[in-house]
This record gives C-alpha cells, structure tokens and sequence, in this order.
C-alpha cells in the first residue's frame, strides 16, 4: 500500500506534518497515520492562544481501536483550531492534509523547521 | 509464543486484512474499517472468523451430568440440537469463562459441543477432563479446537445469504438451535447463535474445509474490531476485560448475566453463588453514555458528580451505530438505575456521564 507525501511540507517520525506559510504553519498527521489508526472518532486539541512546543504533545486522536498523542512538530503559539473536527473527525481519514488539518501555529522559531524530515526521508520510514 | 492461526489465515492475508494478537491467536482485526463492517452488520450482512472461539466436545453417558457440574446453566433442559448460554465458575463462584453448551443433533457422534473463549480450550479440556476422573464420571472429553473452524454469518441479510449456500432447514432454527447440513458441499453443524445482536447463524465445518464455506458466503468480511463494537452495543460480555478471574473477579450477578445460574442444579460455585443471591450484590454491570465530549475506554475510573470514586470501565468505545461513547463499568448497585448522573475520568479530567441500562440498542 503506498501512501501520499506531499512535497511541499516536512514530517516528524511520529506521522504529524507540517505546512510553514509565511511566519505560520499549519499542522495535521499524515496519511500513514490515519489509516494505521483506523477510523477516526475523536480529536482533543489546544485553544487558540495556547502555546505548543516542538516534540511534545498537543492534543489527542482516536479512532474506534486506539487512543493517539499527537505532537507538535514546531514550538509557538496556536493562531487557529480546525474546529470541524470536533463534529467532523472523519475528516482526519478523508483528507488528513487538507480538511483534516488541526492546527495553525504562529512559529517562534523557523529554524526549528530545519530539524524535521524531508518528505524523501519520511517516505523512507513509512516504507 | 508462537501465535496460534485459524485455518482461514492465508484468506485474511489475501484479504489485506489486519492482524491482532487475540487470546493467542493471530485474528483479523479489521478489513475495511471497523465502521463499515460495524454497518453491514446492522444493515446488510457480515461474516466472521470466530476459529479463535475453543470447541470441546463432550461424549459418553455421563457427558450431560458432568457439563452441568461445571457450568451454572441447566444442560439436562437441553433437548438434541439446542444449546444455552452459561458461565463456568470457580467454587467461590467467581466467573473463570463465560460459554456456549451445544447439546449436538442426534446424529453426531459427539453429545455435547462446549465453546470457551480463545485460549481457554486447553484449560478448560482439563478442567472437564479433572472433574470427570474426580468425580468418576463416564465420559470423554476432546479438544476439537484445530478440528473445526467457526464461522459466523451475522445481520439482516444473513438467513437468506446462507440460505442460498446451505441444504440445513434454517426456517427451522429457533434462536439457540443447532442443526447439521451441507454449507457449500461441507458438511457443517449450523447454529442460530451468535454475538452481534442481529439475526445470524455460526457454522462449524472442517477446519480444511474452512476456505470453501467462508468463500461461499459473499457478504462484508468483518474482524475483531467490529465484533467488539457491536458486541458492546448489545451489553454483551467479553471475557479477559468484563470479567476475569485474577484482574477482574466477578460473578455472574455482578456480570449481569444472573438469569444463567440455576441454583436448583448441581455445580461448581453453586453455594457461594446462593449465598450472593440471598445477600444480594453490592456492585453491577452498568451501561454509562457519556454526555461531555471524550471515549470512555477500559480502565478509566468512574466517580460521582462530588468526585468520590464509584468504579472503573471495563469496555467502552464510540459506538459505530448511536454516534454516542458508551461503556460498561462495574458501580455501587444503587447506580443499576438508569440516567443516574456520574463522571468518566478521560485523561484526569472528569467528564459527565449517565448510567444506562444494556443493550444500549434494541434489537
């Protein structure tokens, strides 16, 4: 089964990825991810305003079979909350890098971008 | 430990299905997803390899006398092609299995067919054999676990999908029947038993055979995962998490499943479980929905809107067909009522809740 890499974002080991946008970036797990956890029921996240910090957790999702820390792949602050997953969780398994997205965060440190894997380097693991 | 497989394994494998370890035996636990073979079930059809579920056969002319020693259901109420659902209990009456007791057509060779959950064939083979020599009984006791293979045909749809594949008069099984018939040429043992809540049938047929009848059946392959949920649906038990006789010692009252004990038969557990029944019980089964948003899953402790500690989840899940996260958990009997108020503890924040009596869908 192969599964979809977009290039135009970085990943953590841990299946999150992330999309730096001018000063923000937007955050979401991968499609690896979705489909190892199955069908998705719930999703926890911060509120906005909150601060997240690079390699530590943020929130939470599960699917019927398991229960899932997600982690956040850069440190800042939470400058907007996907809060259609809340009614909408499926949306994690039906587009987890685009309607599925859970998180904006204004960055405090783009170098920290630099530490994250490639998408060549992520596809590698997921092989 | 090397995992034990079902004879339908390569099937799965071509299937794409996804692999658990499930009481020892390597079982599918998903083919699609857990929520469309969750809604085939309750819509249409689905079936299941139940080969993980033990078969021990029972023979002789004390084979009635000595099943009913060892379960707490009436065995000698069965008439040929019937069967009953039961516990097997310890002398403290502490549930160690919860089971199935077939008493097979007269035409098989074997009298009695028990199903105890996966891993406990071996143990429970034993505990039949143990007690029959204690007890000088005449019987033969026989672990047809690798013999057979258990397939379940559950849903709406499945009489009339079996009925295209099966010469065995389905229209004559009541529920909790047991009859023989051809399945797609395999000669099988047909039961109108199953754990899904729906209509359906489970076969046991040769395990080399296994393959042909499972490929006969065109409907949703289902694994473990579904099971589980619709299974929780109907407030049905599941052993190892609902029970257990180390981790979660509990009898058959506590379990909700009182109606299986026949205190005017001989068994073991028999007197502490009369005590139990005349003193009553001081914690049940209970259903809980949770009203606040979160998942209730097993092991969450459960406590009272002042935050005192009532108990803890044994099962729970977002239930595919409610939309609603449900759960059962072990509370004071005063909480048995319905739309009591209590709370989860989902990851140390306490989430409103409210006790429901199972199933929590009618079927």
């Amino acid at each position: 089964m192969s599964f979809d890499v977009p290039e135009d974002r970085r990943y953590l080991e841990s299946h999150e990825w992330v999309r730096p946008d001018d000063g923000t970036a937007r955050v979401g797990i991968t499609d690896f991810a979705q489909d190892e956890l199955g069908d998705v029921v719930f999703v926890e996240l911060p509120d906005e305003g909150e601060d997240v910090t690079a390699g530590e957790e943020f929130g939470v999702v599960e699917s019927i079979k398991a229960v899932s820390d997600i982690y956040a792949p850069v440190s800042g602050t939470v400058a907007a909350v996907n809060e259609r997953l809340f009614d909408e969780p499926e949306l994690v398994n039906e587009d987890p890098f685009g309607d599925g997205w859970m998180l904006e965060i204004e960055l405090t440190d783009e170098d920290e971008l630099e530490d994250l894997l490639s998408p060549d380097e992520y596809a590698d693991q997921i092989a | 430990m090397t995992l034990r497989s079902p004879p339908l394994s390569e099937a799965h494998e071509a299937a794409d299905a996804r692999f658990t370890d499930f009481g020892g035996w390597e079982m599918p636990v998903e083919f699609a997803s857990i929520r469309e073979e969750h809604a085939a079930v309750r819509s249409s059809a689905g079936k299941f390899d139940v080969s993980h579920m033990g078969q021990v056969a029972v023979f002789g002319s004390d084979a009635a006398a000595l099943t009913q020693r060892l379960t707490t259901n009436d065995v000698t109420a069965l008439d040929y092609g019937e069967a009953q659902y039961g516990a097997i209990t310890d002398e403290d009456g502490v549930m160690l299995d919860d089971t199935v007791v077939y008493r097979l057509p007269e035409t098989e060779h074997d009298d009695f067919l028990f199903v105890p959950n996966a891993g406990h064939d071996g143990e429970m083979t034993e505990r039949w054999e143990d007690h029959c020599e204690e007890w000088g009984l005449d019987a033969a006791v026989t672990n047809r676990t690798t013999e057979y293979a258990m397939i379940a045909i559950q849903g709406p749809d499945a009489p009339e999908l079996l009925a295209e594949q099966t010469n065995a008069n389905l229209g004559e099984l009541d529920r909790f029947d047991i009859g023989g018939g051809a399945v797609a040429g395999v000669s099988s043992l047909v039961a109108r038993t199953g754990y899904t809540g729906e209509r359906g049938f489970e076969i046991l047929c040769p395990s080399e055979s296994a393959v042909t009848v499972w490929n006969a059946i065109e409907c949703q392959p289902c694994g473990l995962g579904a099971r589980d949920t619709l299974r929780l649906e109907m407030g049905f038990l599941l052993s190892g998490q609902d029970f257990h006789p180390e981790d979660e010692p509990r009898n058959p009252y506590e379990a909700g499943i009182g109606r299986t004990v026949k205190l005017d038969t001989e068994f073991v557990g028999r007197d502490a479980l009369e005590r139990v029944d005349a003193e009553g019980v001081s914690e049940k089964l209970v259903g809980v929905e949770l009203i606040d948003r979160g998942i209730p899953r097993h092991g969450y402790e459960v406590e009272s809107p002042d935050g005192d500690p009532l108990g803890h989840v044994t099962s729970g899940t977002m239930s595919p067909t409610l939309g609603e996260p449900i759960a059962l958990a072990y509370l004071p009997v005063e909480y048995s009522e319905p739309d009591r108020s209590v709370r989860v503890v989902v990851r140390g924040e306490p989430k409103k809740a409210r006790t429901r009596t199972p199933p929590f869908l009618d079927r």
